[in-house]
């Protein structure tokens, strides 16, 4: 099997690790560029960017009684800046988890973006 | 307590980090970008108010129900359409640059696609297809009568 090395954490993708780290204390963060799979969208045509689609999985005791709704508000007004400014964030796909919702599901299957 | 405890933190947070975007020299301060995006149009307005009272479920989206023009926007309608939704109501905000931006203030919240079930928003597609994994989705549709309790709905999920 050969080892592709992957590439570095870009600026954008290092913030959203820091900010999130900061912020909600995680078990669990992890963040996927997702950028390749949207770049021959219609919106991206303009666009240079290789940070423009993450996956992000936070798992966070600061989640607990908070809905999805509310959970992803929070990153969102996080990166606010980040997605309104242009060349920013185009979209984020959270998984926001509690440690104890996280044990149970481990895995999310992916929604079909194709 | 808690909850403002938290949003402080966020706050906290996101001037730290409009520290760092200046210091990144990208054009425009972060205040002025927030600013462009930031009012939305009593007519846009207008036009939510009216779109989400008159349909029982409405998706705000790219492209239309039949021709989505985005995958996020394709995963929700998908989703729907797999619980029975037949007749899905969308609006098409890449026809309207004030619905596009102003759907997203009006909401608060910074994506599209956006789903209001009886002008109560639902959520974007994470939360779609998180509830329709859960089941909670299907409970919803009913308890709103979008679909009748009896209605054949063949739930399947192939990666399941």
């Amino acid at each position: 099997m050969s080892m592709h090395s992957k590439p570095s954490p870009g600026p954008l993708e290092q913030l959203i690790r820091k900010n999130i780290a900061d912020t909600f204390k995680p078990t669990v963060l992890l963040i996927e560029n997702e950028s390749y799979k949207h770049r021959h969208h219609a919106a991206m045509r303009d666009v240079d960017s290789t940070e423009t689609h993450f996956r992000v999985t936070v798992v966070s005791e600061m989640f607990s009684g908070q809905s999805r709704i509310q959970r992803q508000r929070l990153i969102y007004s996080l990166l606010k800046a980040e997605m309104a400014m242009e060349g920013g964030i185009h979209a984020l796909t959270l998984v926001t988890k509690t440690p104890e919702e996280y044990d149970i599901v481990p895995v999310v299957p992916k929604p079909d973006i194709s | 307590m808690f909850r403002s405890g938290l949003n402080n933190a966020v706050l906290r947070s996101v001037t730290q980090r409009s520290l760092l975007m200046s210091s990144r020299g990208a054009g425009l301060a972060p205040a002025h970008r927030y600013l462009a995006a930031r009012f939305i149009t009593d007519r846009a307005k207008a036009m939510i108010d009216d779109t989400i009272s008159q349909n029982d479920l409405v998706v705000f989206m790219k492209g239309t129900p039949d021709e989505p023009m985005c995958g996020f926007s394709r995963a929700v309608i998908q989703v729907l359409q797999m619980h029975g939704v037949d007749e899905i109501a969308g609006v098409n905000c890449l026809q309207d640059p004030e619905i596009r931006e102003g759907i997203k203030e009006y909401t608060d919240w910074p994506t599209i696609p956006q789903v209001y079930v009886k002008g109560e928003f639902i959520g974007g597609c994470d939360v779609m297809v998180q509830m329709h994994q859960s089941g909670e989705l299907h409970e919803l549709l009913v308890k709103e009568g979008i679909l009748k309790a009896d209605a054949e709905t063949e739930v399947t999920d192939k990666e399941q």
